[in-house]
């Protein structure tokens, strides 16, 4: 049975930027997961080992030898979108960066170059994707997640881990977390992913965590009010926050009187999404919305 | 990044965009020679603030004679300007640009941002310049048109015509309007824009096209390889503190209210100021301490939400991922052995090492409230500064 969405136990992992001090950190979280983390590449230092992975100069060859299917990437804000296009070209089914502080002229340019081919962009400025107890691809502290089927999406990582801790506390895991991205350019939407745990048969319902700037999350409202057949929490946060300033995230801009948080959770309700004021409450909230919906298991509380 | 007008008139000047003649004065004295050597029956004088509204808080002023100039000048430079963009506290105008003053045949809207839907550069336009895009957006939509932008060719001539023909631009100068905005795009890509706006784009009696009008943004993640836009950086128009933790790297903004907060990740970060406030609180200021920051760091942090004296107590709020608890935890101790802490703190970690980090701030004899949740913080730390 394959109760995810993207990534599973198969999933073989490469490591781009590898011998990075960030990367090794978290290359070493990802194998005690139990990620099969099968390549690792940074130019100048093939034949060396991180945690016993062996490092290429190409992605190219890191493949050949190895049949990674998908990258995660960490590789420095300068350098991060040639890796994107490297692995782009490569031909893997997915890529996810976790790096920051990437112009976003790059971003257009990587995106521009995406058009038609077949991987998957998650990120940039995520913490990445995980489908509990299979594998794990990023930065997320992995002992907080539970299997189990309860959809995660999300803009911010902090508080992606935050709803997914008070999930798993209360007995609900989850099916895959997703954390898509702060920037203001990114590779996958909500309505990507919300459009996989849709499609997901081992998914039951979906918590979707926005924060202000853009208007990613009104499109993901009307699309989900047109298409999703399973119940979905919704948070959105960045109501206290001041017009014009960037908050933290390069995305997170209430420009022009528009992305703010009001705006997107009115029509998040308009659209039947369970709105939650109060951060503290997704968890419990998620809780009333599966028992309305005969969602609730017996494992469920424990 | 913001910069002046007279600094985005200067380098769309570079990208041969007709601005009007100006100078640029930071001293009363130096009014009537600017005034003088620009030779124009009517000069225009306009305080240099990073903040939109300045026409209508009076920040701009039409002059009649060299005295007149003169005149405003001194009313202008040290002035407090309050606009809808400044907040209620306001800005001290420090510069102004004395132009020379223009016969406006028509005024127009013209702008290069990011479609963020669409990930591309896209040119928005408006015969209804001169006034905010905003309230054209909202009283008459059909009046704004747009071209979605494909970086690998560029801003083509056609969608720059069709602009052009859209908003009505005289059939004469179509060219030159058409040379203008593929200029403005040219400057917007080389110099890593997040935005271009000439609002207003003027057609003269005279029958020129001139950018009126300037606000140029600058996208922060590019300012490594854009050297000479960091040069325009006025760090006057910044907060003292924002300032500070930017040389450390920390995404820090100043706020209102009187409860510091200290948090990783910057969702996070916003989620907790608006449960403070939902608790009746008022968050003093939003504080990403970041992904990999060092216990360095989380002094300097620390340090940076102690130095404001409206802050009469703090929260900290972790959920490690990169970060780890005992970072954080070491961070706070070390600050708090060289500034006495005298406002209650209250520590909420999750996450990474959360062990770890309890650990040792249990040790370290401060005086701290922990808590489960970021609930339970939230009203904790309002409870304790009423």
């Amino acid at each position: 049975m394959n109760m995810s969405i993207w990534i599973n136990k198969e999933t073989k992992v490469l490591v781009q930027g590898i011998t990075g001090k960030t990367a090794i950190y978290h290359t070493k979280q990802m194998l005690e997961y139990g990620t099969k983390i099968v390549a690792g590449v940074t130019p100048g230092k093939e034949g060396t080992l991180v945690e016993g992975v062996p490092v290429f100069n190409t992605v190219e060859k890191a493949i050949k030898k190895t049949s990674a299917n998908v990258s995660v990437i960490y590789v420095p804000a300068k350098f991060a979108a040639d890796a994107i296009l490297e692995a782009v070209d490569a031909e893997l089914d997915m890529v996810i960066c976790i790096t920051e502080h990437i112009p976003v002229k790059d971003m257009i340019t990587v995106k521009r170059y995406m058009e038609g081919k077949k991987t998957r962009l998650i990120g940039p400025n995520c913490p990445g994707i995980i489908t509990p107890e299979e594998c794990k691809i990023g930065i997320m502290p992995g002992y907080i997640h539970k299997k189990g089927r309860i959809g995660v999406v999300s803009r911010s990582g902090t508080l992606t881990y935050e709803a997914v801790h008070q999930l798993s506390q209360r007995g609900i895991g989850q099916s895959s977390a997703v954390g898509i991205g702060g920037d203001p350019a990114i590779g996958t939407d909500f309505i990507d992913v919300l459009k996989a745990f849709n499609r997901d048969k081992n998914t039951d319902a979906v918590i979707m965590i926005g924060e202000i700037g853009g208007n990613d999350e009104e499109r993901a409202a009307l699309w989900i009010k047109k298409n999703m057949n399973k119940p979905v929490v919704g948070f959105i946060s960045g109501k206290t926050a001041p017009a014009g300033k960037r908050m933290g995230h390069a995305g997170a801009i209430i420009s022009g009187g528009k992305g703010t948080a009001n705006e997107k959770i009115k029509t998040m309700k308009n659209c039947g999404i369970h709105i939650v004021e109060n951060p503290t409450i997704i968890g419990d909230t998620l809780v009333d919305v599966l028992k309305e919906n005969n969602l609730w298991r017996s494992e469920y509380g424990v | 990044m913001n910069i002046h007008e007279y600094q985005a008139k200067e380098l769309l000047s570079k990208y041969n965009i007709v601005v009007p003649k100006g100078k640029v004065i930071n001293q009363v004295e130096e009014a009537k020679n600017a005034a003088g050597s620009i030779k124009t029956d009517i000069a225009v004088v306009k305080a240099q603030i990073h903040a939109g509204g300045r026409g209508k808080a009076g920040g701009v002023k039409i002059a009649k004679s060299i005295n007149e100039v003169n005149k405003y000048a001194k009313e202008l430079l040290g002035k407090t300007l309050v606009t809808h963009q400044t907040g209620p506290e306001g800005k001290v105008v420090k510069t102004l640009l004395i132009e020379e003053g223009c016969n406006i045949h028509k005024e127009y809207y013209l702008a290069l941002t990011l479609d963020r839907e669409k990930s591309r550069i896209t040119l928005v336009a408006s015969e209804e310049g001169g006034m905010d895009i905003e309230e054209v957006a909202d009283k008459n939509p059909h009046k704004i048109y747009k071209e979605v932008i494909d970086p690998l060719t560029g801003l083509s001539e056609f969608q720059a015509r069709r602009i052009c023909f859209n908003i009505k631009i005289p059939d004469s100068l179509v060219n030159d309007t058409v040379k203008l905005m593929k200029n403005l795009y040219r400057c917007f890509i080389d110099n890593d824009c997040s935005l271009a706006e000439i609002n207003p784009l003027v057609v003269t009696e005279d029958k020129q096209v001139i950018a009126l009008d300037a606000k140029l943004n600058f996208d922060d993640n590019s300012l490594f390889r854009n050297e000479e836009i960091l040069k325009y950086r006025d760090l006057n128009e910044e907060d003292e503190k924002e300032i500070e933790a930017s040389k450390y790297g920390l995404s820090y903004i100043s706020l209102d209210g009187n409860i510091g907060c200290m948090v990783n990740g910057a969702g996070l970060a916003m989620a907790t100021m608006d449960i403070i406030k939902l608790y009746g609180g008022e968050p003093a200021n939003f504080l990403d301490v970041g992904g990999g920051a060092s216990e360095d760091k989380v002094t300097n942090a620390f340090n940076i939400i102690l130095s404001d004296n409206r802050v009469k107590g703090i929260f900290v709020n972790i959920f490690g991922g990169i970060m780890k608890c005992d970072i954080i935890a070491k961070g706070i101790a070390e600050a708090a052995k060289k500034i006495s802490l005298n406002v209650p703190l209250v520590v909420r970690f999750e996450g990474t090492n959360v062990d770890l980090g309890r650990e040792i701030l249990d040790n370290s004899n401060l005086n701290i409230v922990t808590a489960e949740t970021m609930g339970e913080g939230a009203k904790k730390i309002v409870e304790l500064i009423k």
